[in-house]
């Protein structure tokens, strides 16, 4: 079968981009269960299509899952008044919104979802574009998503916004660094002497058939973790929006679309985050650790590449499930701890870890 | 007077804060499992407690009389005026005409009231009762006035434990007129 490849990779990135909207809109569903689960509530359970609805038994079930719900949800975001108060700077004020959003759809592109093997052997990653500086471009651009947030802040021309912008810049600024040198020994290890230099992403996936990095740099992992919660504003690191003090804080002023706009970016950092700790940390979409698809005998044609995606995509959902586990057991740390977190505890651990793991990695390498 | 109380001084599990984080989430990974603790309501009901105070209602007598006797005891104690009693007669024929005095109107405005329970407790012939009911809702004001037959409609029967009335008309006619 010969396909333009351009052709490939528009239907590929269509594929993509609906995948996580939707993956979007069900996290948000998710969150408004999992909340309510936990605090002993029952959730969305009342929103009902006219036809799935009334299907005898499947339908009630579906409603009371809430299985409806993200269409309404959606569509309450595209029909509420668009209010854009009078003090504000109008060009960035619209802006903002669409500068936290694009960065998160952008790092999609490196992202790989699972492997096809095709029947001579050869592996071919899902990916958009299989680039090889992939995590960079990845730190690179998901970083941006913070200029969303602070223009936010900055352009409402209110008291509120602007601390919450305040807060996300000096909290993104603090925690960036940890997570850069926190994944630091896993690019050591993959790139150790002999082997080919890469940051591909699918490459650092594909070396953990073995040990999943989580496993043999567990601290790594954590820092990483941590500083993914930061990155992605979630509780307990909610500082940009912090309800209880700041009203919402950076989105205090947006309504409408550009809220649903800002909404939509979270819950997509959020699935970003979740993927490439999955890719980094959690073997991506080998199903245990020295158990691959390839000695399952299972990797090969659309079946094996279906069955990798679906192992990336559940532990992906299990990530996410850990994201709104946390933001419904922790409160949010005051500011100052957030920073002395940051700078004095995080920052030298993932140094010290850095230099211990470069010490080992250099040990064995000579050893062995 | 004061009291001062003591933080106990953090352990070094306490102090590596990611163990009481897991404790944490073991609690509300337990929460996750429990049975709900909502009511929902329009299908489930919540029970009424004795002695609530719902809706104001008339009620009739196990003989089916109704009880109110029009003295506008109610309409002079409700404190956001919400009763309006037109008084009327009972008809000479009728069973009931030693009883003399019935409603002719008897609206409660709903959306004054205020669930005091001042009527019920001011009324002689324990008529007027605030039952179960505790929503009240209505499109337009007028339909948020309950009128005689409304409110006879939620009411209904309740039992009687002194039938006043049958008691006197039949120690008149015994005594001849005095009792």
């Amino acid at each position: 079968m010969e396909l333009n490849p351009i052709i490939v990779k528009f239907v590929y990135a269509a594929i993509v981009v609906v995948v996580i909207m939707t993956l979007c809109a069900y996290a948000v569903l998710a969150e408004r269960k999992i909340s309510s689960w936990i605090q002993g509530r029952v959730g969305p359970n009342r929103t009902a299509l006219p036809i799935i609805g009334g299907v005898p038994v499947l339908g009630p079930f579906l409603t009371r899952l809430g299985i409806f719900q993200p269409l309404p949800d959606g569509l309450k975001f595209l029909f509420k008044e668009d209010v854009v108060p009078a003090h504000v700077n109008k060009f960035y004020f619209i802006m903002a919104p669409i500068l936290s959003l694009v960065p998160a759809l952008t790092t999609v592109a490196v992202v790989p979802f699972g492997q096809f093997v095709t029947e001579a052997g050869e592996v071919i990653p899902l990916v958009l574009a299989n680039v090889n500086v992939g995590l960079l471009f990845l730190f690179a651009i998901s970083s941006l998503g913070v200029y969303g947030v602070v223009l936010a802040g900055w352009s409402s021309n209110s008291k509120y916004p602007f601390l919450g912008g305040i807060r996300a810049s000096a909290q993104m600024i603090s925690y960036e660094l940890a997570m850069g040198v926190a994944v630091l020994p896993v690019l050591l290890w993959v790139n150790a002497p002999g082997k080919e230099g890469t940051m591909n992403l699918f490459d650092i996936a594909q070396a953990q058939n073995g040990f999943w990095f989580a496993m043999w740099m567990p601290l790594s992992a954590i820092i990483f973790l941590v500083c993914l919660f930061a990155e992605t504003n979630r509780l307990p690191f909610d500082m940009a929006e912090s309800e209880t003090e700041l009203v919402s804080g950076f989105h205090t002023e947006y309504s409408s679309f550009k809220f649903g706009l800002f909404f939509v970016g979270e819950y997509a950092h959020m699935i970003i985050g979740s993927c490439v700790f999955t890719l980094l940390f959690l073997g991506g979409w080998n199903p245990l650790p020295f158990l691959t698809l390839e000695i399952l005998g299972m990797d090969k044609g659309i079946l094996g590449a279906a069955l990798s995606v679906g192992i990336f995509l559940g532990k992906m959902c299990a990530m996410m499930f850990l994201f709104m586990w946390v933001r419904w057991t922790l409160p949010r740390f005051r500011y100052d701890q957030v920073m002395r977190l940051g700078w004095s505890i995080l920052l030298p651990l993932s140094i010290a870890n850095l230099i211990a793991y470069a010490v080992i990695i250099f040990y064995l390498d000579t050893a062995l | 007077m004061s009291f001062v109380i003591k933080r106990k001084p953090l352990s070094l599990m306490e102090k590596l804060y990611l163990p009481e984080i897991a404790r944490g989430l073991s609690t509300t990974f337990r929460k996750l499992w429990e049975k709900p603790v909502t009511l929902e309501y329009p299908e489930q009901r919540p029970t009424i407690p004795e002695g609530y105070r719902g809706v104001p209602t008339l009620v009739k007598d196990p003989e089916g009389r109704e009880k109110c006797v029009s003295c506008q005891l109610c309409e002079f104690v409700c404190p956001p005026k919400a009763i309006r009693i037109t008084p009327g007669s009972i008809p000479e024929d009728s069973d009931y005409a030693h009883v003399e005095k019935a409603p002719q109107e008897f609206d409660i405005d709903m959306l004054r009231c205020i669930y005091c329970g001042m009527c019920q407790e001011v009324c002689p012939e324990e008529a007027i009762w605030l039952q179960n009911q505790f929503s009240m809702s209505g499109y337009t004001r007028e339909e948020m006035v309950n009128n005689k037959e409304k409110l006879y409609e939620l009411g209904g029967t309740l039992p009687d434990e002194h039938f006043k009335w049958k008691k006197k008309k039949e120690a008149a006619e015994r005594s001849g007129g005095h009792h």
